[in-house]
């Protein structure tokens, strides 16, 4: 199996890879257009900023690619909120697969909630293969100030302040908010998953 | 619910673990990637290295070494010492760091803060704080801990967090080394004045003071080094513990 790592201007991409060689998995991190529409499975990472990544991506025709793909795609992070249809973070438009879907920042003004949330949380309401063996309430690692709000794509919430998408589903197109590569044990089977599909 | 996370400290010379360890099964004590994937197994949520070499060669061997740690294990790591520039920066980045933390290099350079969150986001910029109560007065520190600064802890606190620090690590001098307890008082107003996460560091000598830096100083995670590495607490009795406190963690 084929599995590559989009490249682009975004933090993190060593990590995911790192985490795929620990399940024994080799991917390539590429920008190449031709690689990436042959992958079998096909990473999308990110820790950065919405519109500066946007940018980058266009440039690159990135942004075109992407949405033309037809096999399985995971969104990680910042990654997964590019998918969303716009972003509040610089007042981003987004690559619109999850056509309604509106990425928001976390309420500044809400008392004793630290901005961005840093740490372990659980996820609820699992609703996908992607969490195949993973228990309900399982603990994910997770880092950011904007979140997917909750829509008929969510296949996972999380708490924080609000309820929102821990993950979401749209045909081959997967995204979840946490960092699989460093939330452990639960991480890893969730790669595994993903790579099964 | 987001949990209260507790972060073992492993400091770094030369690429090795110092100060030793009691981990007795474990082939090399010094060996930071083998006591980090230990850490990881007992249910740490984080690790800390601080990197305390002094030699020309530190940033190759750093390099190497972060790498090393990023290849092994499955969480969140954060890495600081000496930490200059963006370059410095970008190297421990590229090799699979999650965060950088930087100190004396933000008090003498506070638009280094910016310059970092600007190229690399917020949520990898950790400002690490050390403090001490002078004239009492709670005051910023440098050296570790040698040279005084006029800094009052809490103003310095809010000037990094709008500066781009994603995360506070305080720790206390006054407390550090003592095993008396966390630094209650300066990290509940620190914690309080900021919007941004904070690491309790230094005095912890007994799981009621991991109690205590959660619930009276609202603390979002603690971190301590020789308590964990001479096996004086282990990690799941310490989460267990918090569990039955009703403090939130990741067990």
């Amino acid at each position: 199996m084929n599995t590559v790592i989009i490249k682009y201007n975004s933090g993190n991409i060593q990590s995911v890879q790192f985490a795929l060689q620990r399940i024994g998995v080799n991917a390539v991190v590429t920008d190449d257009m031709e690689k990436i529409k042959s992958a079998d499975k096909v990473i999308f990472p990110g820790v950065g900023e919405a519109s500066s990544a946007m940018n980058f991506l266009k440039e690159r025709k990135l942004n075109e690619l992407i949405i033309s793909l037809q096999q399985p795609v995971l969104g990680i992070c910042l990654g997964m909120q590019l998918l969303c249809k716009h972003s509040e973070e610089n007042d981003t438009d987004c690559l619109g697969i999850f056509e309604t879907v509106m990425v928001k920042k976390f309420d500044p003004t809400e008392a004793n909630l630290k901005i961005p949330q840093i740490g372990w949380n659980n996820i609820h309401h699992l609703q996908s293969p992607l969490f195949n063996l993973i228990p309900a309430d399982s603990y994910c690692y997770f880092v950011h100030s904007y979140y997917a709000e909750k829509s008929q794509h969510t296949i996972a919430t999380t708490e924080y302040g609000v309820t929102y998408s821990a993950a979401i589903q749209k045909n081959n197109f997967y995204g979840v908010q946490f960092h699989p590569e460093k939330s452990a044990v639960v991480g890893e089977q969730l790669l595994k998953n993903f790579l099964a599909i | 619910m987001l949990t209260k996370r507790i972060i073992p400290c492993l400091d770094i010379k030369d690429g090795r673990t110092v100060k030793g360890t009691n981990f007795i099964e474990l082939r090399d004590a010094g060996d930071p990637v083998e006591l980090a994937m230990r850490y990881c197994e007992e249910g740490a949520d984080e690790l800390v290295f601080l990197d305390i070499t002094a030699t020309t060669e530190k940033r190759k061997t750093l390099a190497n070494l972060v790498r090393e740690i990023a290849t092994h294990i499955n969480i969140p790591f954060t890495v600081g010492g000496g930490i200059n520039t963006v370059e410095d920066v970008s190297i421990l980045l590229e090799n699979g760091a999650d965060k950088i933390s930087i100190n004396t290099s933000a008090v003498k350079k506070p638009g280094l803060i910016n310059e970092l969150a600007k190229n690399f986001g917020s949520q990898c910029i950790v400002v690490a704080i050390d403090t001490k109560k002078i004239d009492s007065n709670w005051k910023v520190v440098t050296h570790g801990g040698r040279n005084a600064t006029s800094l009052l802890t809490v103003d310095w606190a809010k000037e990094i967090t709008q500066r781009g620090a994603g995360e506070i690590l305080l720790t206390s001098m006054e407390n550090d080394g003592t095993k008396a307890g966390f630094a209650i008082d300066i990290t509940k107003d620190v914690s309080k004045s900021v919007a941004v996460p904070v690491i309790a560091s230094g005095g912890a000598g007994n799981m009621k003071h991991f109690a205590e830096i959660f619930q009276q100083a609202n603390a979002d995670a603690a971190l301590a080094a020789s308590i964990f590495h001479f096996k004086e607490i282990a990690i799941p009795d310490l989460k267990r513990y918090l569990s039955s406190q009703q403090i939130p963690v990741r067990v």
